[in-house]
């Protein structure tokens, strides 16, 4: 019995906080908040020469071939730095889909450019009501999707759509002729989002079907628990240290007691949420069964974990914290999204009382 | 990461639970929570014990010098699992067992350990702990209890309150105050006080439950020997430190969580509202969901906290959440299973309509009981942010 993370993944954990601390401190977060596209390219550039963007790119492809939990660690410390740009969307879920679900040809062409970090794929899942893209016999996609992270800089896109045989995935070129990018303006500047209209483009179907459908969004909603929990523990490091040098009444407001139990009650939201994000992507990786409840536990958790540590990191700061100069709104919009990307928590409390049958 | 056990510890796994099934008395220890005062009660309660520890299952970590077996800890946790799983009796010398024997393993002389532990096992002599004051709740270090020596012999005078267990145990580790003239963390020892010593006198207090489980113990020139001092003289505080860690992670147990939700889902399963079951109900499915969550995170983080005793790492900021979080979230699983009973969740243990025979009612009080026991939820958050945090101390 051995719970927790190997001296490899706590080693890879220690590498990626230096590096994060010294490539992506909040002034290059806030550069790439104020850029076009809301990358940091040549962030971009080292981490793919380090391999995370090959992390779970099976071997023969050109990536490391490791699994969800090793990813989780990186997805924690990038929620720490906020780390902007597609990483999660493009290196995790829309990888993962072409990992599982892509024919032959399909891993051929994108999984060792996506692990050298020269392609972005993205995944598209919300879409507004009226318009639910159908893949058509012919192969070709019509409708549109809304939310679609970074689909500004994406190569292609993994879309869910509805076919004969029900919910399914399908990957579609955004090179391809038809396809029109629309971005979104949004409250999380540490993302991008856009409006995806496919215009009949072509759209190949992955394999796999509905059970593929299920696994990236249980992959999603680990990914965004990793993130969660990094945010959850930054945030809770910058209210802390806040606390210890600002002082009112004479002395530094971390020795009142209502500061003091406002952190601990982050403290205690989040060790225990720790255990869920590592259980869950273990889960993904060897406890197949497991998985979908672990996922939905874990999502539904660790969002609302964020949202409220944000709040008490937020209130903690006092003045300063609710002024755009101050990072903390940064995690605190951050945090909001999580909550609702991919479903919120109680949608996933709803799956998790029907996966336990009650 | 790997979550599977080995062949041989699932193999001990069953043997467990065959022990378990074969050995516990029918119908409990018959019911003892009406003061606990009945002798045949305490008979069985210290023969379950004593069964149980026969059999290899009590404090199996423990040297073997002293009756344990110096076996690695997920052996211990394999059979609390199956103790809780089996809903077995408690053990009636928990307080020996959690909190004073790890102390003393650490702190302990030879002499003391020789002494005192082969009988905390076999249920020979029952501890209880002698910490609060009618004046020192959470500010503990103020406590006033005084031993003078005298000769090579404490004489002590003053009170404790709180008591748990005090009308059936044989001794009490107990802090008192040594030095009245140094600062206050700096005048306490911790000495092992004879319950039946002359002198002692043990008054019951009632609790909001309505049943006799903690007293008030008064001293009136007890004796007691010198060398029943733990640690240095004047310095019990870091002693009593040791203990009260020992006492968190007792009192916020995830096994014993997992069945009280397993028994609140059964509940909302077993009531109709609305022409159908409870547990259909939109909004409480919600409240089951995030209480089952919140469950099997404190699960999982037993499972990291004892992966890390298995590698000898020392606990860091994780494990002193396990208090604050674990009774909190008793309580709050009491607290749905009275909301889902509604009006029959007021029925008094005496109504022969009570549900359950009054296990909601009384889990719901009591667990708010060891939110406060053990020190606050409150004081726990202190801890947290200035030992954890290292956030700066107000006092």
């Amino acid at each position: 019995m051995d719970f927790g993370l190997s001296e490899e993944q706590q080693q890879l954990k220690t590498s990626a906080r230096e590096l994060l601390a010294a490539e992506c401190p909040t002034p290059a977060v806030r550069r790439a908040m104020a850029s076009d596209d809301g990358t940091l390219p040549e962030l971009w550039r080292e981490i793919a020469k380090l391999g995370w963007t090959g992390l779970i790119v099976p071997e023969k492809f050109g990536g490391a071939g490791l699994g969800m939990l090793d990813m989780a660690v990186l997805l924690e410390e990038q929620g720490y730095a906020a780390m902007p740009g597609p990483f999660l969307f493009s290196a995790a879920i829309a990888t993962e889909a072409v990992v599982r679900g892509g024919s032959e040809e399909m891993k051929a062409k994108w999984l060792g450019v996506l692990a050298e970090g020269k392609a972005i794929g993205t995944v598209a899942i919300a879409e507004t009501s009226d318009r639910i893209p159908t893949l058509a016999k012919d192969g070709r996609l019509s409708g549109s999707k809304v939310f679609a992270p970074y689909a500004n800089l994406a190569d292609f896109v993994v879309v869910s759509v509805r076919g004969e045989a029900g919910r399914s995935l399908a990957l579609v070129d955004t090179h391809s002729s038809g396809v029109i990018l629309n971005r979104l303006r949004h409250l999380d500047l540490t993302r991008r989002f856009g409006l995806v209209d496919f215009g009949a483009a072509a759209a190949e179907q992955l394999s796999g079907g509905e059970s593929l459908h299920r696994r990236i969004l249980d992959v999603g909603a680990v990914a965004i628990a990793a993130d969660s929990l990094g945010g959850t523990q930054r945030a809770l490091d910058m209210a802390v240290d806040y606390s210890k040098v600002r002082e009112q009444f004479g002395k530094p407001i971390g020795s009142f007691q209502a500061l003091k139990h406002a952190a601990a009650e982050i403290v205690a939201d989040l060790e225990p949420a720790r255990s869920l994000v590592w259980y869950a992507a273990h889960a993904l990786d060897a406890m197949p069964k497991e998985a979908p409840r672990a996922a939905a536990m874990a999502k539904a958790r660790l969002c609302e974990v964020y949202s409220r540590g944000t709040d008490r990191a937020v209130l903690m700061h006092g003045g300063i914290g609710f002024t755009w100069e101050h990072d903390i709104h940064l995690w605190f919009k951050r945090a909001r999204f999580n909550e609702s990307y991919l479903g919120s928590p109680a949608y996933y409390r709803e799956r998790v009382a029907q996966l336990s049958a009650y | 990461m790997d979550l599977n056990f080995t062949p041989e510890e699932d193999e001990f796994r069953i043997k467990v639970r065959r022990f378990l099934e074969e050995n516990i008395p029918k119908s409990g220890l018959g019911d003892g929570r009406e003061g606990r005062e009945d002798k045949a009660w305490l008979a069985r309660a210290k023969e379950w014990q004593r069964k149980l520890y026969e059999a290899g299952y009590v404090a199996m970590a423990w040297p073997k010098e002293f009756g344990g077996q110096a076996l690695e800890p997920v052996r211990q946790s394999i059979v609390n699992d199956e103790v809780v799983r089996a809903k077995a009796p408690y053990l009636i010398g928990g307080s020996g067992l959690g909190m004073l024997g790890p102390t003393l393993i650490s702190w302990g002389t030879e002499e003391q350990k020789k002494r005192y532990l082969p009988k905390i096992l076999t249920a020979e002599e029952i501890w209880c702990q002698g910490y609060s004051e009618p004046g020192s709740g959470s500010d503990l270090a103020s406590l006033r209890t005084r031993a003078e020596i005298v000769g090579d012999e404490f004489v002590v005078n003053g009170q404790k309150v709180w008591t748990s267990g005090a009308q059936y145990s044989d001794m009490m580790f107990c802090l008192v105050r040594t030095d009245p003239e140094a600062p206050k963390h700096r005048g306490i020892s911790y000495i092992l006080i004879d319950m039946h010593s002359p002198g002692l006198t043990v008054r019951p207090l009632v609790q909001m439950t309505g049943d006799r489980g903690f007293n008030e113990v008064f001293f009136d020139n007890v004796r007691v020997p010198r060398k029943n001092l733990v640690g240095k003289l004047n310095e019990g505080w870091i002693v009593a430190n040791a203990t009260l860690f020992h006492e968190r992670n007792m009192l916020g147990s995830a096994s014993g969580s997992e069945q009280r939700f397993n028994r609140l889902r059964a509940l909302a399963k077993s009531i109709q509202r609305n022409g159908h079951p409870l547990s259909e109900d939109p909004v409480f499915r919600q409240r089951l969901a995030d209480l089952q969550i919140r469950v099997e995170a404190m699960r999982l983080h037993a499972m990291r906290q004892l992966t890390d005793q298995i590698r000898g790492r020392q606990p860091g900021i994780e494990a002193m959440i396990n208090k604050l979080v674990g009774t909190e979230l008793n309580h709050d699983l009491a607290t749905a299973a009275m909301e889902a009973m509604g009006d029959d969740s007021m029925l008094a243990r005496d109504e022969p309509s009570v549900v359950d025979k009054g296990y909601w009612p009384y889990e719901w009080m009591f667990s708010l009981g060891l939110v406060i026991g053990g020190g606050t939820s409150h004081i726990q958050k202190n801890i947290i942010a200035e030992r954890g945090l290292k956030m700066p101390k107000s006092r």
